[in-house]
């Protein structure tokens, strides 16, 4: 059986481009979120002195990530902004004294066994670097670690115009490697894989080379279908294995981590310098030449795009990461996370909406969803607020990789249904549970009145 | 600076549309329209002309009047005019091609919502009605090549001559695949057909499920009744409705297995029809009672999401 998925244009063109040190911003304002979880708790106050790698954010809960200054200065502000998702979060503004000090007490961890090795991934503050923000130490730290069979490096980078993981792999293949050792000694995984798109021929060489001189790692060349780069898709092609509705990849015995993110915890354990700088992708119709660049965490887009080399036309959309699942930006003064991979500016011919028309059946959306959903009949259940139908269509499945909408002839907002979709399921199953107990309640009541009247 | 525009994902879409679409079916087309031109005469670019003008000012005055967008821009009343002129007798006079546009964009297409609603292909379905309701010049079959005579010689269709068993009025298979014989003016020649049918595949328009699955049990049924395969695959219009008509979107089902359901079940019916039944021919009843049968072909073939094992 083969994943349905799309073809879409590849458009890397900053494969080639080494990644350009940006110049130290004046002030970077570093949001205590920028992972899935809890925010962090600020631990600088107003007009404190900071330098490069100190803490700044202590995780706080169960799944949070440490947040360190990516300059060195002093705290001027420590304020509240709304993310992209439309969330307050607190947020401590650095204004840059320029000398990018780092902090004396940083030094490489002491990592000896499984706990200190989950501690460093901890301490280093990262997270998902493929987009998702998931702190990374939560999903190494297994309990039951004989249950991983198997590791997937997912070096897949499928959505257009992104290329930070390929000079990852260009320019610091070693540390991947490193990393995969780092993992085979502290948690005992014997299988590796690197999931790599077809597309990227030199890195595929390159990783290939590197792969001989280890044992157990297998370079899987993919196909270039998007969503390959998909947690679950890229299980299943490179493993063989369906992850079940609701699980995780360690329901069928994998870990996936992103390429990035598995070098940048080697380069930790080697150095102890903690994520402050990310290497990103800056493209898009609008940008003048399209380049990779390493910014230091919080620099906003105005900053960035400045230093980068300027603009061509005045962008119409602003995006973290790719085309087709990034997240648009409502200003300039939006801050680079620790999970930008990319920002493109579009211009406006590029930004411009197609115009949606009638549905007219040609079944394309389902025809290309990789969980194979039918986005015409979740539209349908959506729009007749139909709980009991999504369940059964299971738009809960739905990873939203846009694949409906974008072979959309007619443009209909598919995914977007689908997103809806999975909120009206949500209250579906409340209220099927509120209903449940409601009924059981009522049910015991019974019971005892009847279990009364027999005691009388 | 101008405000940046705030969507949710995908910030990037595929170039085809339902013009695009529709589009790539006008061309493959096109070719059977200059060979209608060749075979019966100029009249057939006139049915053709009014045939598609019908449509496009139907569907303009109909939407206008209902104060619905205009969707003429979309260019399917253009390819469901291209085969309702397809699927009538060049000697048709223009007042009843007139009607039979009206009623496939009216009665069939917009009274049941527009483009993507119907439940039944528009123009099969005009020509069922003006088969019943104009049986004399629906069947007034003209024979080629004999337009510039001052009266039209009267012929009689591939199916209708082997129906009666005038061997001396059937064509030869050279001539059923030029379409070089009377019939509909856009059904006989099998050349332009398959060509537009091969474009079709290849743009990605249609998938040769229906197609390849409505021949093959057409072929397969009369090998088994005994008669000439190949002379019944190219005569009437089995090709055109194959092709064209049994892949319309809205009207046809979108899964692989319901194509192949469909294409059976359209080969089947067609064969019923022909052999057994009171017509000479059977494609267009075949695909309309198909068409009936769409969704509950869907509800049997519906994708099953991948959950892995999980109840939904």
């Amino acid at each position: 059986m083969k994943l349905h998925g799309i073809r879409v244009a590849h458009k890397k063109n900053t494969a080639n481009c080494a990644p350009e040190r940006l110049v130290i911003p004046k002030s970077v304002t570093i949001p205590m979120s920028m992972h899935i979880g809890k925010p962090a708790n600020i631990a600088v106050h107003k007009g404190d002195d900071v330098k490069v790698g100190q803490l700044i954010g202590e995780a706080d809960g169960f799944v949070s990530s440490n947040i360190h200054a990516s300059v060195s200065g002093e705290v001027r502000q420590i304020t509240e902004r709304l993310n992209a998702h439309g969330q307050k979060i607190p947020c401590v503004v650095i204004e840059a004294d320029g000398r990018q000090e780092k902090y004396e007490k940083l030094a490489p961890p002491q990592v000896t066994d499984f706990e200190s090795f989950v501690k460093a991934v901890k301490d280093s503050g990262v997270v998902g670097l493929g987009g998702a923000g998931f702190p990374s130490f939560v999903k190494l730290n297994v309990y039951n670690l004989p249950a991983v069979e198997a590791v997937v490096i997912n070096a897949a980078e499928c959505e257009p115009y992104i290329t930070s993981d390929t000079r990852t792999m260009l320019d610091k293949g070693e540390y991947v490697f490193k990393g995969i050792e780092a993992i085979r000694r502290y948690m005992g995984v014997k299988r590796f894989i690197i999931g790599i798109e077809n597309n990227k021929k030199e890195v595929i060489e390159k990783m290939k080379a590197l792969a001989k001189e280890t044992e157990d790692v297998e370079i899987h060349v993919l196909p270039s279908i998007y969503p390959q780069g998909g947690e679950k898709v890229l299980v299943y092609n490179t493993v063989g294995r369906i992850i079940p509705k609701g699980g995780l990849p360690l329901d069928v015995g994998v870990i996936v981590i992103n390429v990035t993110t598995l070098a940048f915890v080697a380069e930790y354990l080697e150095t102890g310098f903690p994520l402050v700088e990310k290497c990103l992708t800056i493209d898009g119709s609008a940008v003048k030449t399209p380049k990779n660049v390493i910014a230091p965490i919080g620099m906003s887009i105005r900053d960035l795009i400045e230093s980068a080399g300027g603009l061509k036309t005045e962008p119409s959309k602003i995006l973290y990461g790719g085309p087709m699942m990034g997240i648009s930006v409502p200003s300039m003064d939006e801050p680079v996370l620790k999970n930008t991979n990319a920002v493109i500016f579009m211009d406006k011919k590029e930004a411009a909406p197609p115009k949606t028309t009638a549905c007219i059946g040609c079944g394309a959306c389902a025809a290309h969803c990789p969980f194979r959903l039918d986005p015409r009949a979740i539209a349908k259940a959506y729009r007749l607020d139909d709980g009991a139908a999504l369940k059964a269509l299971c738009v809960d499945l739905c990873m939203e990789c846009g694949c409906c909408s974008y072979v959309c002839p007619a443009h209909r907002p598919l995914v977007q249904t689908n997103v809806l979709g999975k909120g009206k399921l949500k209250e579906y199953l409340f209220s099927q549970q509120a209903l449940q107990k409601q009924e059981t309640k009522a049910r015991q009541q019974e019971q005892k009145k009847k279990g009364g009247a027999d005691n009388e | 600076m101008n405000k940046l525009i705030s969507s949710v994902s995908p910030h990037f879409f595929s170039r085809r549309s339902t013009r695009t679409i529709m589009l790539d079916v006008i061309i493959a087309l096109l070719p059977t329209a200059i060979a209608s031109v060749i075979i019966f005469g100029l009249r057939s670019l006139l049915i053709i002309g009014v045939c598609v003008a019908g449509c496009m000012v139907s569907e303009f005055l109909f939407e206008k009047l209902c104060k619905r967008e205009n969707t003429i821009g979309d260019l399917s009343a253009v390819v469901t005019g291209l085969l309702l002129a397809y699927n009538l007798p060049v000697s048709i006079p223009v007042w009843q091609a007139v009607f039979g546009s009206v009623t496939a964009i009216i009665v069939v297409k917009q009274l049941f919502g527009g483009i993507g609603q119907n439940f039944a292909n528009p123009a099969i379905t005009a020509r069922i009605v003006m088969m019943t309701a104009f049986s004399g010049s629906m069947t007034n079959w003209v024979a080629p090549f004999t337009a510039k005579m001052p009266d039209a010689v009267s012929s009689a269709t591939p199916l209708t001559a082997a129906a009666k068993g005038t061997v001396s009025m059937m064509p030869s298979y050279l001539d059923l695949f030029l379409g070089r014989h009377a019939g509909c003016l856009g059904e006989t020649c099998v050349l332009t057909l398959l060509l537009g049918g091969i474009y079709l595949i290849i743009r990605r328009v249609i998938t040769w499920h229906t197609p390849v699955v409505y021949l093959a049990t057409f072929a397969l049924l009369s090998l088994i009744c005994g008669k000439d395969v190949l002379y019944q695959l190219m005569s009437g219009g089995l090709l055109l409705g194959a092709i064209f008509m049994a892949t319309d979107y809205a009207t046809t089902p979108s899964t692989v297995w319901g194509k192949v359901i469909f294409g059976a079940g359209c080969g089947l019916i067609t064969i019923l029809i022909r052999f057994w039944g009171n017509l000479p021919e059977g494609v267009s009843f075949s695909i309309l009672i198909m068409n009936i049968l769409t969704p509950y072909i869907m509800k049997l073939t519906r994708n099953r999401p991948l959950t892995g094992g999980v109840e939904p």
